[in-house]
């Protein structure tokens, strides 16, 4: 499958690259890693007129710290997640939950803010910013914005990102001390999108967890946060009891989509099987 | 009778050398001069009237030279019709090149555009305009036979293509009395081979000299040679088919495509080299499919264990046309031939109803029906073995047949000769410790972990013979010639008939050959895969190199040394029985002191021939040739031993150990034999566990890429013990049977076995493949 | 470049060697390197990045070549399995590979090598589950794996 005909600008800066937004409109698209949209474009799945491909805009691929957060940059590539000191010490359930993600191929050129831009809803990078309570940081040519991410992802590869917006950058609240985190999903091979995941952060209080945030992959249209297990477990100890009444909880509030491979019912199922799975291993 | 080394040596490939360096060289690696390439418009509808095909706009693109229907090729290439003179009652339907005026299945090419660039004509096709009339659809094949269901093919009034039944004695009354009969449904679900090489071919037709050549990713160029002549009406000594190097085929290139020959017609009308490379897409919907089978299956114990005999019932879900040149029948009459064969019993009767459907036609894919008929035997045999208290290898052992039953004839009507089935129990048990494992078993099962053990055992119908093909009417060549060529400088050149797309056979003829001669295996040089230089054979396929292009190879040689010797004889004034070759040179047989080189023999049989009196047989050109004779099969045989997890929250399945006892009798190369056991295994976990076509209530395919068709990774496989008996075949002097699909025919059997004996404590039964979780969960209702 | 184009200059080198090119830009990286430089031993096999048979590297890293645009590898150092096999530094997996009898049909091997190759750079000492995991990314079909396994095990151990 050769991908259709198509125009191609590489701007410089981002300035460039809102003019390009501006001049193509709805024809155009952003390029980052191209991990999906080079595939959909062979597949001529994606009717894109214009691939505005932004990998060569200087400051969109570094990580820097600052007093709360750390900054990553969109274009960092899903192996430097992986190997930055600033990563593994202040977000290291990013760092984790890069295993899961593809193959190392893909990894090198993949980038966090495609993923993010994108939203598949079986991606680990989207469910791993709502679990952290990140910010997203975006850029028009009027000025920037940033929204959380409990805002940012809005139905089935729907996110707030306007038109002409390009998601330039993670701001992730520094792990504390207190911090646990876990993340884990089922699938049938490694690398594969998840057929369910669950990624968690929280904070240890003594023997109870508090302001724990449990995001969901792979069981809806988007990631999600799941509301009322999050609420049971809100300030209690992670006992057999309580994760019982969390699973309980989970497999209530999930409504995942059906499909041919793979029945809702199996999908919610899962989501049981992970918070069960997290929760034992962070108790 | 010994052979001498090379044969049974592990030795590694020549061939590998040039592949492992980026030299090797497949057919989307050719470029022909002023070349074009296909892309076709293919039916998006799985049962569709085409009212009429504008091409004006698509024809007009960038880059398009011309857009082709089916009207445009009529004159250009004939139409076939799938049929086997063995099975008359085979509905055949007539087969175009592209579809004729009704579409039958989902990707069924219904038009071609031919331009510069591959994009250009992918461009152009988007722009074909086919005023399509959607018709109904059957896509079950219990649907297709109902008498009200729509026709697949109006001509047949029906959609039963073929039907079939074996009976031996009386199954009726034997399981009227019989102390247990255990009954059990099957669906095995259909798969295709997914070779990581499309398909694909450059169709090269010269007008000045009315010639045709080919460079196709294939297995048969003879056979190939032999369609394309008959079907494009070209002098067959005119057409050339050569197979480069093959990218993995596994089945899926031995048939003929209708879009691959479209190429060939295309070429033919412009005159012009045509490239069609087949994209991923593509093969999914037009490669052919497997599998597709519900099967009823029963089997009658006596209270001690005894089998007494076994009744099958095959729905065959097959597609919209019979393939070609084989038939489509095979997977069904295989099935109804071969379940219960490694047992004693003497009731049997099997049926197999073939429906087409408006799906992808459906073919030969590694180990054809075989793996459904073991599957379903070995899970009766082992639910047997529940109901009666034994264990599943204390049922085999006392109902497998046994060294005092051979030669015999099964039940299902395949001639078997001496078979090894409790000499692969033995070795398999000398590996496991069957009872260490029930104990750790037990253990496991207290902490939730859900550990089984899954046994198969399999009969491999080997080589077949040309009964089987030459009675039914089909140009397929069964036997094999190998032609032998000394030169001058004292190296040989051989040519087989048979092919090489990984499995090594190359080498495993050079190895008979340098064994059969007297030389260094590195003197000999082996050509395959040209039709029009080397002798007709039939390719691979079948598991058939060995077996046949190896005994051929082995009279060539046999030959061409005593001819060397001959004029060795009379140069050194010696009797050649006094003389042998060893390491490349002449010695005395006795002594072993060299007494001259074969390129001193070279060059008198080639440039002095006048030196040998003659009357003495001095040809340094010699073909051998190998043709059975009254056995339509090489029956093979095995065990395969699957140790897994059944993790019964995710039901997900992780694989602890595997192993495959095999006897394909002699073995010429151990180290290609158990490589291709343990691709075969992967391919045959792959439809065990991961593979499967999912279609919607409307027959429309869901998962047609490589991200949803999943296929077998190295992370999720287990490493395969690989243990050899040889039990050689008495038909041959080499005395080796097939080998190549042994490790696809035993793998769904195990892994079936392995999941239900992990789930005993449950008390469920899973009688569907692929074993995907939501399956294993909803038998465990937990969903 | 500030117009959008359908057509692109681009320079590069490939294999240590300079190459100049006018591109269609939709033109893939993998297409270009076996169709205009005809260098064929990186292989396409499904265009949408799951079976791996394309890997180059690309600036020392490996990457699939259908998910790549010829026009992106401007500038770029790419290399492909001929001239890792002429700097002969992929040697001894090759010669570990062909013991093994590591391929069958060979179409999946130069992105085999390459990959397994990437991995002993970064892992000297991988387990067997380890490499299993960092080859996940590549289908093979003829050989089950377990060969390739063994002779990525053999250089490791070997410590080449």
């Amino acid at each position: 499958m050769k991908a259709p005909d198509f125009a191609y600008i590489r701007p410089d800066s981002l300035d460039e690259a809102f003019a390009a937004l501006a001049q193509y409109g709805d024809d155009a698209r952003i390029l980052a890693g191209g991990q999906t949209l080079m595939a959909l474009q062979n597949l001529r799945m994606a009717s894109v007129d214009v691939l505005v491909d932004i990998n060569r805009i200087p400051d969109l691929s570094g990580i820097h710290e600052e007093t709360d957060h750390i900054k990553i940059g969109a274009l960092v590539r899903y192996t430097a997640l992986e190997k930055y000191a600033l990563i593994e010490r202040h977000a290291p359930l990013l760092k984790d939950a890069v295993q899961f993600v593809a193959q190392p191929a893909i990894r090198n050129r993949g980038t966090i803010g495609g993923s993010l831009a994108l939203g598949d809803p079986a991606a680990e990078m989207p469910a791993c910013i709502l679990a952290l309570g990140a910010e997203l940081e975006l850029s028009a040519a009027d000025g920037t914005r940033r929204v959380a991410a409990d805002d940012f992802f809005l139905g089935l590869y729907e996110t707030a990102l306007r038109p002409d917006e390009i998601l330039t950058a993670i701001y992730v609240p520094k792990a504390r001390a207190t911090q646990v985190y876990a993340i884990d999903e089922i699938v049938r091979r490694r690398g594969d999108f998840a057929l369910a995941g669950l990624a968690i952060s929280g904070d240890a209080v003594g023997s109870s967890l508090k302001s724990v945030r449990m995001a969901y992959f792979g069981v809806a249209d988007r990631p999600i946060l799941a509301t009322s297990p999050m609420a049971i477990l809100e300030g209690q100890s992670l006992t057999p009891a309580v994760i019982g009444k969390v699973r309980e909880a989970v497999t209530g509030e999930l409504d995942p989509p059906d499909d041919p491979a793979t029945p809702a019912a199996y999908r919610r199922h899962l989501g049981g099987v992970l918070a069960t799975r997290l929760l034992e291993k962070l108790s | 009778m010994n052979f001498q080394a090379p044969i049974g040596l592990p030795l590694p490939r020549d061939r590998a050398k040039r592949l492992l360096a980026g030299r090797g060289q497949y057919v989307d690696d050719i470029q022909l001069p002023r070349m074009l390439h296909l892309a076709f418009v293919r039916s998006p509808y799985p049962h569709a009237r085409i009212q009429s095909i504008d091409v004006t706009e698509a024809a007009a693109m960038p880059g398009v030279v011309r857009v082709v229907a089916e009207k445009d090729l009529a004159d250009v290439t004939a139409s076939w019709r799938g049929k086997h003179d063995l099975f008359p009652n085979l509905k055949a339907p007539e087969h175009h090149v592209l579809a004729r005026g009704v579409a039958r299945w989902q990707g069924e090419a219904v038009a071609a555009v031919v331009a510069r660039t591959r994009a250009e004509a992918e461009d152009a096709a988007e722009q074909v305009i086919v005023d399509w009339e959607e018709l109904p659809a059957v896509v079950e094949a219990e649907d297709a036979l109902d008498a009200a269901a729509p026709l697949v093919h109006e001509e047949f009034g029906d959609n039963l293509a073929f039907s079939a039944e074996v009976t031996h004695g009386d199954t009726e009354a034997a399981f009227q009395d019989a102390h247990l009969v255990i009954e059990r449904s099957f669906r095995f679900n259909r798969h295709t081979g997914v070779s990581l090489e499309p398909r694909g071919l450059i169709a090269d037709y010269d007008p000045a000299s009315v010639s045709l050549t080919v460079h196709q990713s294939h297995q048969t160029p003879h056979q190939q040679q032999d369609l394309y002549a008959r079907l494009l009406d070209i002098p067959e000594q005119n057409v050339r088919v050569i197979c480069p190097d093959v990218g993995g085929a596994f089945g899926l290139k031995h048939h003929l495509y209708p879009d691959e020959l479209a190429a060939c017609a295309v070429s033919k009308l412009l005159g012009r080299p045509v490239k069609y490379i087949a994209d991923r897409l593509e093969s999914f919907l037009a490669d052919i499919h497997c599998r597709d089978h519900s099967v009823t299956a029963r089997m009658a114990f006596t209270t001690e264990g005894d089998i007494i005999g076994m009744e099958v019932d095959d729905l065959f879900h097959a597609g919209a046309y019979s393939q070609y040149p084989r038939s489509s029948i095979a997977e069904g009459n295989q099935i109804i031939r071969l379940c219960g064969i490694p047992y004693r019993h003497e009731h049997y009767r099997a049926a197999v109803r073939m429906a087409y459907l408006n799906k992808s036609v459906l073919g030969h894919i590694r180990s054809v029906g075989h793996p459904i008929a073991c599957a379903a035997t070995e899970q009766l045999v082992d639910l047997g073995a529940r109901q009666l208290g034994l264990d599943p290898v204390a049922i085999r052992r006392r109902a497998y047949l046994s060294d005092e039953d051979f030669p015999t004839t099964s039940p299902g009507g395949i001639a078997l000769e001496r078979l090894s089935f409790h000499g692969c129990l033995d070795r398999a048990l000398e590996r496991i410790d069957v009872e260490a494992f029930r104990r750790e078993q037990s253990q496991l099962r207290t902490q939730g972990i859900h550990r089984g053990i899954g046994f198969a055992t399999f009969v491999d119908l080997t080589a077949i013979g040309p009964e089987y093909y030459g009675e039914g009417g089909q140009h397929i060549s069964a036997q094999e010639t190998c032609l032998l060529r000394l030169e001058a400088s004292g190296g040989i050149r051989c040519y087989t008939g048979a092919t090489d797309q990984g499995q090594g056979i190359d080498t495993g003829i050079q190895q008979v050959v340098a064994g059969a001669i007297g030389t260094r295996v590195e003197d000999v040089k082996v050509n395959s895969g040209d039709s029009e230089l080397c002798p007709v054979g039939g390719g691979s396929w079948g598991s058939r190199g060995a077996a046949l292009a190896g005994e051929a190879a082995l009279r060539a040689g046999r030959e061409l040394r005593l001819n060397i010797l001959n004029i060795a004889g009379v140069l050194l004034q010696k009797s050649a029985e006094s003389l042998d070759i060893r390491e490349s040179e002449v010695v005395d047989a006795s002594s072993g002191a060299s007494q001259m080189t074969l390129a001193e023999v070279a060059e008198v049989g080639h440039f002095r021939p006048y030196m040998v009196p003659d009357d003495v047989s001095a040809d340094l050109t010699v073909t051998g040739r190998y043709a059975s004779r009254d056995r339509m099969f090489l029956p093979a045989n095995g065990l395969h031993v699957a140790i897994l997890d059944v993790d019964t929250d995710t039901g997900l399945i992780a694989f602890q150990r595997y192993l495959v006892v095999h006897d394909c009798g002699r073995v010429l190369n151990p180290l290609l034999v158990e490589e291709q056991i343990r691709g075969g295994v992967v391919q045959g976990i792959g439809g065990a566990v991961y593979e499967e076509f999912i279609y919607d209530q409307a027959g429309y395919l869901c998962n047609g890429t490589l991200a949803d068709y999943l296929v077998p990774m190295a992370a999720e496989m287990p490493d395969i013990e690989v243990e050899h008996l040889e039990t050689p075949t008495t038909t041959s002097e080499l005395g080796a049977k097939g080998a190549g699909e042994a490790g696809t025919t035993g793998a769904m059997g195990a892994v079936l076995n392995a999941v239900n004996d992990a789930l005993t404590p449950f008390d469920v039964t899973l009688s569907e493949v692929p074993l995907t979780p939501p399956r294993i969960l909803r038998a465990l209702g937990k969903i | 470049m500030t117009e959008a184009m359908k057509t692109a200059q681009i320079a590069f080198t490939v294999n240590g060697e300079a190459v100049e090119a006018s591109v269609p830009v939709r033109r893939n990286l993998v297409d270009f390197l076996r169709n205009d430089l005809e260098l064929t031993g990186s292989h396409v096999g499904c265009e949408h990045g799951v079976c791996g048979a394309c890997t180059v590297l690309v600036d020392g890293a490996i990457m699939r070549g259908c998910l790549m645009l010829a026009v992106q590898a401007d500038g770029c150092e790419i290399e492909t399995i001929e001239g890792a096999d002429e700097s002969g530094r992929i040697a001894a997996l090759q010669t570990a590979f062909h013991r093994r009898n590591a391929l069958q049909c060979g179409f999946c091997t130069p992105a085999m090598l390459l990959t397994a190759a990437a991995l002993l750079e970064q892992n000297g000492t991988p387990t067997r589950d380890e490499v299993r995991d960092y080859l996940s990314g590549n289908f093979c079909r003829c050989t089950g794996y377990q060969a390739i396994v063994d002779a990525v095990m053999d250089v490791a151990e070997a410590g080449v």
